[in-house]
């Protein structure tokens, strides 16, 4: 284990991590909106995916044969902009643009910014969205592989298990969907506004070879995406337990910060723990 | 006089275009055999998706090959094209900007005898509301076959609206280009303007006129949007008359867009042949037309009452 992700990866997504959660509070607060309670909690999981394992070239974002990354949890915008900020697709200095007029940076996925491949925010469509990308992949036998990012209460529309159905029907391998199931959505916690459980079978009765990890341990994250590589005949999903606003002691398991940007204090606060 | 089903065109154009064009994918929610995608289908298997009964994820799937460079043909009826997966078709198909085709059959009333819940009658309104996407009816058989060798080459998303039922062929149209109109027949006193079925009802119409010495020009507007202002402007000076057909509400459909336009440009009266404010029922398609007051007689009643006569 030790020698398959040597310690030094680790801590330098661990350090990546951090760096991106700073960004994600302080565009957010900046922006006076937004959602940090989500983006926190996928931090992790997006990190570790776009610096250890996604196949991609920020220099020629429409290389054909790149991996494909789709954020169908839309509203958690502000963890990919830093992400794709940290990797060089555009300045980090455009997050502090996030929201406004003209920017580059919109309140959800727009294909202006560089690294997008398609907008997302009306959820549920996302899973739909990666599919097709996964099915142009195999016609066009191009062996890339397509993830998409989901939340837990987004699980709740019909439009995703449709999408479920079909992405077994086809054999999309090429597929890995990560859930992040932190628990909490805007009305509460998700066993009380619409219980999803028990999750993962519900994925392994459409199909889906199912992983389940703590979704903020590094080598548990890096592991699950090396078994979904080795999967044939059916897609992955990872479901990943999360908490809900990770990292900032004032936002964890606080649903209210599901979708509300911390005010001048808060921000202070978050950002000294985040150092 | 040729009658043909334009979705039998509609399948075989996509055959014969996916042999030359490799990009060409076409999707289906079970109802491929209707639709006539099916010929396609068996054409080009891999390059075929069926979604079963899931309207919302072949939309959105739609966007993910497009968003890969792949020509998307989706189909299904009306109703569902337009009503059971709009969230999709306007936020991942529209909003990105996609090229996808969505090529939706059994339009309108002339579904017939399945009635109200299958019978899309506000489909043009409600693709025409949202923004990069256009609308294009064909009036026949060989303006189908036009439309969807022109999608293959045409940028943005698309809506093409089909019917059921064996329409007859419009001799002497002229070539056919998106977000073109044209003109089939001249006349000074008054403008029939119309598409899909509808056009063959207004040319008739205007053969009746005539025999009353009125004299009626017939356009085919077979793209709502864009709309070719510039052509409805031109036959609306020359006419200061319109009755505007389609086999659609009233509301939000091509009298509408035509309507708003000249409003703002040169008024004039418009008289609107269309469905009011209500569903349709179970029928014959020829009946159902004549209930809604779709006929060639009810333009040539619309159009002497408005030229006073």
């Amino acid at each position: 284990m030790s020698e398959k992700y040597p310690p030094e990866l680790i801590k330098d997504l661990e350090r990546k991590a951090k760096k991106v959660r700073c960004l994600i509070v302080s565009m957010i607060a900046n922006a006076g909106s937004g959602h940090p309670g989500g983006s926190l909690s996928s931090s992790d999981l997006v990190v570790a995916l776009f610096f250890a394992r996604l196949k991609h070239d920020p220099k020629n974002p429409k290389w054909p044969e790149r991996d494909r990354f789709h954020l169908s949890k839309g509203h958690c915008c502000p963890l990919l902009y830093a992400v794709l900020a940290e990797d060089g697709y555009f300045k980090v200095d455009e997050l502090l643009t996030l929201r406004k007029l003209g920017s580059i940076l919109q309140g959800h996925p727009d294909r202006r910014t560089p690294g997008i491949e398609a907008a997302s925010g009306s959820l549920g469509q996302g899973l739909s969205v990666s599919l097709g990308m996964a099915l142009a992949g195999k016609i066009d036998k191009i062996p890339y592989r397509v993830y998409c990012l989901m939340g837990d209460g987004e699980t709740q529309e019909g439009n995703i298990w449709e999408a479920a159905m079909a992405a077994s029907h086809y054999k999309c391998d090429n597929i890995c969907a990560m859930l992040d199931y932190n628990g909490f959505q805007i009305d509460g916690k998700t066993k009380d506004v619409m219980n999803i459980d028990p999750v993962a079978d519900k994925w392994r009765a459409f199909g889906w070879h199912t992983i389940e990890i703590d979704g903020h341990d590094m080598r548990q994250i890096l592991a699950a995406y090396d078994e979904a590589d080795s999967v044939k005949g059916k897609p992955t999903i990872i479901i990943a337990n999360t908490i809900k606003g990770k990292g900032v002691s004032l936002m964890e398991n606080v649903c209210d910060f599901h979708g509300r940007a911390p005010n001048a204090e808060e921000t202070k606060k978050a950002l000294e723990e985040l150092k | 006089m040729e009658l043909l089903y334009q979705r039998d065109i509609y399948g075989q154009t996509l055959v014969e275009l996916g042999k030359e064009n490799k990009n060409i994918v076409v999707l289906d929610c079970d109802l491929s055999s209707s639709t006539r995608t099916a010929l396609f289908a068996r054409a080009f298997p891999e390059r075929f998706f069926n979604f079963g009964v899931a309207e919302q994820n072949m939309m959105a799937t739609a966007g993910g090959l497009a968003s890969c460079g792949k020509i998307v043909f989706a189909s299904t009826f009306a109703i569902f094209a337009s009503g059971r997966a709009w969230d999709q078709v306007r936020n991942t198909i529209s909003y990105n900007n996609f090229n996808v085709r969505i090529v939706a059959t059994h339009a309108g009333v002339t579904v017939g005898e399945d009635g109200a819940s299958h019978q899309a009658i506000a489909d043009m309104a409600i693709m025409r509301a949202i923004p990069n996407m256009t609308v294009v009816v064909p009036c026949d058989g060989p303006e189908t076959r036009d439309v969807i060798k022109a999608a293959v080459e045409y940028s943005g998303p698309m809506y093409i609206r089909l019917g059921r039922s064996k329409v007859q062929t419009i001799e002497n149209k002229g070539k056919f280009k998106i977000g073109l109109s044209y003109c089939l027949k001249e006349g000074d006193d008054i403008t029939l303007v119309a598409c899909g079925i509808m056009v063959k009802e207004a040319l008739e119409a205007a053969e009746e006129l005539k025999k009353e010495n009125i004299n009626a020009s017939v356009l085919n507007v077979h793209t709502i949007k864009p709309l070719d202002e510039e052509t409805i402007l031109k036959f609306a000076r020359k006419t200061n008359r319109f009755v505007v057909c389609e086999e659609h509400l009233v509301a939000g459909g091509l009298a509408s867009a035509i309507a708003e336009f000249l409003s703002e440009t040169y008024p004039i009266k418009i008289a609107r042949i269309g469905i009011r404010n209500h569903f349709g029922q179970s029928g014959s398609p020829q009946d159902l037309l004549r209930v809604y007051n779709l006929t060639s007689s009810d333009i040539l009643k619309e159009a002497k009452k408005l030229i006073g006569r």
